[in-house]
């Protein structure tokens, strides 16, 4: 718990830190009316988690679609990377996962919309699935456990502004599965 | 890089039949993409169509006629030369081809021409030309430009061709006559490469500059992105997602061999080769933002060259291999910046309109930087005179991507969608001529167009 206190100050910092830089034009301002949310239960993953898995044996909790586990996208604004505070109890559960099963191991897959070049938007992916990686590290998932890989805009396919919402993310592919 | 052998023959400039090295390439080419074929599905017959949107205020009026040619050769009519041709000048958006049936008197010679005539439908040249067989199975094709005010043979050529050579030999003609009669030298012999994408399936082509023979260089379930023609023309550079993550490969167009140039930990992307051909500058992802490097052609030499917390991506080198240009959103918007490509200095910022420039390339001459902008919601291609800082948006579209210029610096070549369908557009570099390519099957995106060779 210490750990992912420290985590929380921590991301709190980088927030911080990263809503001092300079605004930009925005094509969607408000994308948090068209990105799911994170977690619509409760901001106490951690019990939630461990709740699901003892209660049931034969319910993967990456699966179960009431575990917030089965939750898997981070969702971005457009030419941003930092994450938003929504999507702290969907990362830090499965931090939490990664750090109690150790053999379980994630790729982290950045995206971008299809607005720009797909080389700058290849970059944008990295940094976003980069981004989503530094708040696991921070929460003390191992680097042994996280893989980065950016598809950029190659599988967009949203093309107005609510669909394109859903292509700037990052998700989150247990391996084996 | 091929050296053709020319000569002077009376009022011709003779091309040697001897094959130069482009034949050879273009022979091994067709020997390449014929292997090929057995085990890759081909990309749609269907050739690129071009539609031209617009064209120059002044057009060069010219009379194409048909070539003469024995009773016994077949071709096909979108494969005749003065077709080809006029098709090329047309395309071009700076001649107007005249309609020549309605002139009674239908030269095969320079002495059966009638000046008059053809000023009176007030063409400025005219050119006339023959095809002959040969005994070993090759054609002769003879060709002459004709001043219609002055009464004087402007030039006169004679090639000896392969059968399968006449389109190209075709795009040559075109190619002495726009520079004869504009003082610039022709890219319709040239060709561009391109990334079409057909159900799921990506396909990197490679076409002549008309869009016709089309061939598939490489095939993929996974996206192609950013091929990039080495200087001389044999190999293109892209990179891949076939392995899940992406890579770069360089291929030969002559033996359709390839190797891994760049497969490094994170992100391998955005080739660029170096004017010389010896190197390539590329994006790497060791951290999490992408930073430019340069390698050596053949993978080994790996050094970097930008050093920053921001994504550095898009590096393309200027013409005189001095500088290499990028995209960084190190100042907080993706803008265009320079660096020495010997490294070292701070990077210059070079774009400051607007608040999302991308996608550098500097025109052949090393005068202009094409990019795309981005203003609101939609991204076009725009041209700054790298002297001035001048700023001109060029296109009409709105979902701009890729710029390529040709490579006489006059058009840039670049991707767009219409109805939500990728295709291809073409803007001269004074915003007057357009050009719209597309293809019927599918998406295309990623074009290159690649050097002068010949």
């Amino acid at each position: 718990m210490n750990k992912s206190l420290i985590g929380t100050i921590l991301l709190a910092v980088m927030l911080t830190a990263c809503s001092s830089k300079p605004t930009k034009e925005e094509v969607s301002v408000d994308d948090k009316s068209v990105a799911p949310a994170a977690s619509t239960s409760t901001t106490d993953s951690g019990a939630t988690t461990s709740g699901a898995t003892t209660s049931s044996v034969d319910v993967n909790p990456l699966k179960d679609p009431n575990n917030i586990l089965s939750k898997r996208s981070i969702y971005f604004d457009f030419d941003r990377d930092e994450v938003k505070p929504e999507f702290r109890p969907l990362i830090e559960a499965h931090a939490q996962y990664l750090n109690q099963n150790s053999g379980a191991a994630i790729t982290l897959e950045g995206h971008a919309d299809e607005i720009g070049t797909r080389e700058y938007n290849l970059a944008l992916g990295q940094r976003r699935a980069a981004s989503v990686k530094k708040v696991m590290n921070l929460l003390g998932v191992k680097d042994s456990q996280i893989e980065t890989v950016s598809y950029g805009e190659e599988k967009a396919t949203g093309t107005d502004r609510e669909s394109r919402a859903l292509d700037r993310r990052v998700d989150i592919i247990y391996k084996g599965e | 890089m091929a050296v053709r052998n020319q000569s002077k023959q009376g009022n011709f400039e003779y091309m040697s039949s001897t094959k130069t090295v482009m034949d050879k390439f273009y022979e091994r080419l067709h020997l390449f993409f014929g292997a090929l074929m057995l085990c890759l599905p081909f990309g749609s017959q269907a050739a690129l169509t071009i539609e031209i949107v617009g064209g120059a205020a002044q057009q060069i009026p010219v009379a194409i006629l048909p070539f003469s040619q024995p009773a016994g050769l077949s071709i096909r009519e979108q494969d005749a030369i003065a077709n080809v041709v006029s098709a090329d000048l047309r395309r071009s958006g700076l001649f107007r081809v005249l309609e020549t049936r309605g002139v009674a008197n239908q030269p095969r010679t320079p002495a059966e021409v009638r000046f008059s005539e053809w000023a009176a439908i007030q063409a400025q040249a005219l050119t006339i030309g023959s095809i002959e067989t040969l005994p070993d199975n090759r054609l002769k094709v003879t060709f002459r430009l004709l001043d219609v005010l002055k009464q004087t043979q402007l030039v006169g050529m004679e090639y000896n061709i392969a059968p399968s050579q006449l389109r190209m030999t075709a795009h040559k003609i075109a190619d002495v006559i726009y520079e004869k009669l504009t003082g610039e030298p022709g890219v319709f012999a040239t060709r561009v490469t391109y990334v079409s994408k057909v159900g799921n399936r990506y396909t990197l082509q490679v076409a002549d500059s008309d869009g016709f023979n089309p061939q598939t260089v490489v095939s993929s379930a996974e996206p192609i992105i950013s091929p990039k023609w080495s200087p001389d023309g044999t190999k293109i550079a892209y990179v891949s997602f076939e392995r899940k993550k992406p890579i770069i490969y360089v291929q030969s167009l002559i033996s359709g061999q390839r190797y891994v140039l760049a497969n490094f930990k994170g992100n391998n992307s955005a080739p660029s080769w170096s004017p010389d051909g010896s190197q390539l500058a590329i994006v790497l992802t060791h951290g999490a933002n992408s930073q430019i490097y340069i390698i050596n052609a053949d993978g080994t030499g790996l050094r970097q060259l930008t050093r920053s917390g921001a994504i550095d991506t898009e590096p393309v080198w200027s013409p005189d291999g001095q500088f290499i240009y990028f995209t960084s959103d190190r100042g907080g918007s993706p803008q265009i910046y320079r660096v020495a490509a010997s490294g070292g200095n701070n990077p210059q910022r070079v774009t400051f309109d607007g608040s999302y420039n991308v996608c550098p390339r500097v025109s052949p001459d090393g005068k202009s930087l094409a990019f795309i902008r981005r203003d609101g919601d939609a991204l076009r291609v725009a041209l700054q005179d790298l002297a001035s800082g001048q700023v001109q948006v060029l296109s009409s579209t709105s979902m701009d991507e890729s710029p390529s210029f040709a490579p006489n610096g006059r058009m840039l070549l670049y991707a767009t969608k219409m109805n939500g369908k990728g295709t291809l557009a073409a803007v001269s570099v004074d915003g007057r001529v357009k050009q719209r390519l597309s293809e019927a099957a599918g998406d295309v995106r990623e074009p290159a167009w690649g050097p002068m060779v010949n």
